[in-house]
């Protein structure tokens, strides 16, 4: 275990950057997820977003308004963007955002260096952060 | 001799009263560090800067990453 890889898990830290927000600070914890199996119906969308994991909570895809609003009997697997782009906690918020807006992304899971949920980042809550 | 660690084990070891050291240079140390570690960058980490050290208390020493 080093450095990395317990910021990259989100844990705090002391020193200069500390004062500087993080992506782990902003992210929201409480997102629904779901697995490729599913259901695409019964998906939570009340939040926008919802995450497609694996029983060791690994990221396998998301689901935009884009995806959740496809066909209810769809499978998460078959409506879900495969692979997105996530982030670790450790990261500034300030570099997300910019990239975030450049690459026109609403959301993005933030993951340990495993792969492993830790949450979702919103583009506003980003930007707002970082301003 | 030294034993690789996880994180949960690093968290029980210094409730335990461990000392933790990070050995990256002084710099990347005042922008981040682990919650209560000190700094010896691992050029001083001879019998001199060891002897900041309570030989009676657990030595953990961590680097960026484990390699």
């Amino acid at each position: 275990m080093g450095k990395h890889d317990w910021m990259a898990a989100g844990l705090p830290t002391e020193g200069e950057n500390s004062k500087h927000p993080r992506v782990g600070a902003v992210a929201r914890r409480d997102v629904p997820v779901c697995a490729p199996g599913d259901r695409l119906g019964s998906v939570d969308r009340t939040r926008g977003a919802a995450v497609v994991v694996d029983a060791d909570r690994v990221v396998l895809g998301l689901l935009r308004e884009k995806e959740l609003a496809g066909d209810p009997d769809s499978t998460v697997e078959e409506a879900m963007l495969n692979g997105p782009s996530t982030f670790r906690p450790h990261v500034p918020v300030k570099e997300v955002a910019g990239y975030m807006t450049e690459h026109d992304l609403d959301s993005a899971p933030i993951t340990t260096s495993d792969g492993k949920l830790v949450g979702i980042l919103f583009r506003e809550d980003a930007v707002r952060s970082a301003s | 001799m030294g034993t690789l660690i996880d994180r949960d084990q690093l968290r029980d070891l210094v409730a335990a009263g461990a000392q933790l050291v990070e050995v990256l240079p002084e710099e990347e140390y005042r922008e981040d560090h682990l919650p209560g570690a000190i700094s010896i960058p691992l050029q001083q980490l001879d019998r001199k800067g060891a002897a900041r050290l309570n030989p009676n208390r657990a030595v953990i020493v961590y680097c960026w990453d484990s390699a």
